[in-house]
């Protein structure tokens, strides 16, 4: 199989590495050469965050490089701005439609470009969700996360009970039974 | 090869890999402490703490000091560390390369290539060179793990400590690895030897030439020591000609090592490569055999021309550093680019604000920031989150350079322009940093009548490499209660007659205690405490928020960049619930009473 590659963005704190660690999770599982390549450190401190899952028969480099990516998962809509380039001519974004504001557009010293969802929409397919307002509605916003991970699993062609199973060997166990309605949620969307 | 049954693989950590390969490996203590990226290397060995010891300590050179001791005493042991980390151990790594071991000894060292997390970009295998300590080099975390069991294999065949060097990409990259069991080692026998333990010049003489000799047998043994991995290829590739003005068809050679590794494989499947299991020291019979095997040879490592200047040295022809950067991460399109002379396309990137890293809502840097600014003071800075206080708005910190030296460094500040000129100076510095060696630059301020005052951020843990204890916090790496280092009674046991213990949300009261005792003649210390809102046990003091009608939309609450703020259009400001964590910094910012605090 030619490998597969996939880009998380988020803002440090969003949960992108335990994603990257569902995703990479699900591969292995299935029996794939997997790379997970994480972000730790000064970099998660509500800075921009990327990280990688890459799978095939044999994978070496654990980066995913701009134009190679066949999906981009974006948990904010400014990363999904910087990191779309990274998508191929054919790759599929799927955002969590959601503004989180840097320093400096906090204090005004840039703002906020406008109408992000469309500029994406000209250059990339793209699937937006307010995921945020559907995790409050199942009871916990943190766990928006995994609507995003249920909306992309679609088009990663794993069954849905493997994905349940990886996510109840990833998350905190009194998190499971949320995050699997989550899951769910997204992915039935 | 998608198999139907799931793998025994478990898709691991590269420092997590080495935390296993060590704990197969017999491994029975180890020392550190925390820095990215190496961090997570020790916090994985707790995982097998009922057959292994592991600790943090203060500070590096400490952490290799206790290595020591354990392989002296005949058990295999090892320190990890980052690689400025092995700036503060090279005392104690210098010497013991002439004493060499008991018990295996193996460091572990991170380099930080592109610098995402460091205050600098050496390369370690430069150090390594100067110590004469072989350094190891792992391109996956299957083979950190193999290759973590192979160097204390070698350490006590060869007697000598051994460097397994990582970088940043492969430490925090996640792999497949195949675990194995752990093999129990015989304790060595402790026999005195005071020729070898022992380094006085007399002694020393003799073990220099004798670290000299060993060298050179790694060396002549470095094709059995079985860490290199050579593929060739008889396929001519078509690559950008020397003078960059076309093309040519040749046999392609490669000479690469650790995660570099990775992108010569996936982008050159038609060259021929060597890759180095071991970089120092250097097969020279394998790269001169191999280097007459291919028409035009490439070095192709991260950071320092370090393999490209020894075979040069040896006459070898070959392209590194003239096309390939000393700084950075490499990837792939670097080699498209660069050997093979394609263009590498994609959409150009658009411009876009950036998003440094920023204090975490609540974070207690932030109000002690806020009164030193107020106060217009400068600040000698150290390492920790609160580097980000030389960012604005908080514009406080003006230096920094290594860990401790904050305090020395305004010391140092003050004898060279006198006190009057430091009136508006202070060090800032955290718990953990100065646990780490603040300690001996506060000692010499006191001995040295020095007048300044230092200012220690006590956020109760190691905040930016996530969370690690140390002396000041009560527990130890194993996760066991331990005897506390009161920072208070240790600055007063030094010597220094003041010292306040305020809290970090108390700002008239530190306002108040700045301004007495920067103006004071004499050593102070302030201890700012308020623990880390990351932290598990921490408890959010309430939730803040904006009361509408009586906001004016001045703006002035939004220049405290706390990330739970945000301003709408029409210039009204909202803090969101989910992230707010009570701290009212916002509150006291407000000069309309506009934001409540409810707990």
């Amino acid at each position: 199989m030619q490998t597969k590659n996939i880009i998380i963005a988020g803002v440090g704190g969003q949960g992108t590495l335990l994603t990257s660690r569902i995703l990479g999770g699900i591969a292995r599982r299935a029996g794939y050469d997997v790379k997970v390549s994480e972000v730790h450190g000064m970099a998660q401190r509500g800075g921009s965050v990327v990280t990688y899952v890459r799978y095939g028969d044999s994978v070496g480099e654990p980066l995913v490089e701009e134009g190679q990516a066949d999906i981009l998962i974006a948990f904010e809509q400014l990363e999904a701005l910087r990191y779309i380039h990274f998508l191929k001519k054919d790759g599929v974004l799927v955002l969590n439609d959601q503004q989180i504001f840097p320093a400096a557009v906090i204090t005004g010293v840039v703002s906020y470009p406008d109408d992000i969802v469309s500029e994406l929409k000209k250059r990339r397919k793209v699937i937006a969700i307010d995921a945020r307002s559907k995790a409050a509605e199942l009871g916990n916003v943190r766990v928006f996360n995994s609507i995003i991970v249920g909306m992309a699993a679609k088009s990663m062609g794993f069954s849905k009970e493997e994905w349940l199973l990886v996510i109840r060997e990833t998350v905190r166990a009194d998190m499971v039974e949320i995050n699997e309605k989550a899951f769910l949620l997204g992915y039935n969307s | 090869m998608k198999n139907e049954m799931p793998t025994p693989a478990e898709l691991m950590l590269g420092n997590a890999a080495i935390a296993r390969g060590a704990y197969e490996a017999g491994l029975k203590v180890a020392s550190a402490y925390p820095g990215t990226p190496s961090t997570e290397v020790s916090e994985n060995l707790t995982r097998y703490r009922d057959e292994l010891y592991c600790e943090w300590a203060p500070n590096e050179k400490v952490a290799l000091e206790v290595a020591i001791g354990a392989s002296i005493s005949g058990v295999r042991a090892m320190s990890v560390m980052k690689h400025v980390g092995v700036n503060v151990a090279a005392d104690p790594l210098f010497t013991i390369a002439y004493s060499g071991v008991g018990g295996g000894l193996v460091l572990i060292v991170a380099d930080d290539p592109g610098i995402y997390s460091s205050q600098n970009e050496q390369d370690t295998r430069l150090v390594a060179r100067a110590a004469m300590v072989p350094v190891i080099e792992p391109s996956d975390s299957e083979e950190a793990r193999v290759f973590t069991k192979r160097a204390f294999e070698l350490s006590e065949e060869y007697d000598t400590p051994v460097i397994l060097r990582t970088t940043t990409r492969l430490s925090h990259s996640q792999s497949l690895v195949y675990p194995e069991e752990r093999i129990e080692q015989e304790i060595k026998p402790y026999q005195r030897n005071i020729a070898k333990n022992v380094m006085i010049p007399i002694n020393a003489r003799g073990r220099h030439l004798a670290v000299e000799a060993r060298m050179k047998r790694l060396a002549d043994d470095a094709e059995t020591v079985g860490l290199h991995q050579v593929t060739y290829s008889d396929r001519p590739m078509r690559v950008k000609s020397v003078d960059g003005s076309g093309h040519e068809e040749l046999k392609v050679g490669v000479i690469t090592s650790g995660i570099a590794y990775q992108y010569v494989r996936e982008a050159l499947p038609d060259a021929s490569i060597l890759k180095l299991g071991m970089v120092y020291p250097l097969p020279r019979r394998q790269i001169e055999a191999f280097a007459t095997r291919v028409d035009r040879l490439y070095i192709f490592e991260e950071l320092e021309p370090f393999i490209e200047e020894q075979v040069r040295s040896w006459g070898i022809p070959c392209i590194g550093k003239e096309i390939f950067s000393i700084q950075g991460e490499y990837s792939i399109q670097i080699i498209i680019r660069e050997i093979l002379g394609e263009q590498y396309e994609y959409d150009q990137p658009l411009s876009v604000p950036a998003r440094p890293p920023i204090l975490c809502p609540g974070c207690p840097h932030r109000s002690a920031f806020a009164v030193m600014k107020k106060l217009k003071l400068h600040a000698a800075g150290d390492i920790g989150c609160y580097t980000l206080g030389a960012l604005s708005p908080l514009d406080v910190i003006d230096t920094c350079v290594c860990m401790g030296s904050s305090i020395s460094t305004l010391h140092g500040m003050e004898k060279g322009r006198g006190r009057d000129y430091m009136k508006d100076w202070v060090a800032v510095i955290g718990d953990s940093t100065f646990l780490h060696t603040g300690v001996n630059s506060l000692m010499n301020m006191v001995y040295n009548q020095a007048t300044g005052t230092v200012v220690i951020l006590d956020n109760a843990t190691t905040g930016m490499t996530g969370h690690q204890h140390h002396p000041g916090t009560g527990v130890n790496l194993m996760g066991e209660k331990a005897p506390i280092t009161d920072i208070a009674a240790l600055c007063r046991s030094l010597g220094v007659e003041h010292v306040h213990v305020i809290d970090a949300f108390d700002t008239d009261l530190l306002e108040k205690r700045l301004k007495e005792e920067v103006a004071r003649q004499a050593v102070s210390v302030i201890i700012v405490t308020s623990p880390c809102v990351l932290l598990k046990d921490f408890v959010p003091k309430g939730k803040c928020a904006v009361i509408a009608d009586k906001c004016r939309k001045c703006g002035l609450c939004i220049v405290t960049t706390c990330p739970a703020m945000r301003k709408y259009e029409d210039g009204l400001v909202e803090i969101d619930p989910l992230v707010c964590t009570g701290c009212g910094h916002c509150q006291k910012s407000c000069k309309f009473d506009a934001i409540r605090k409810d707990t």
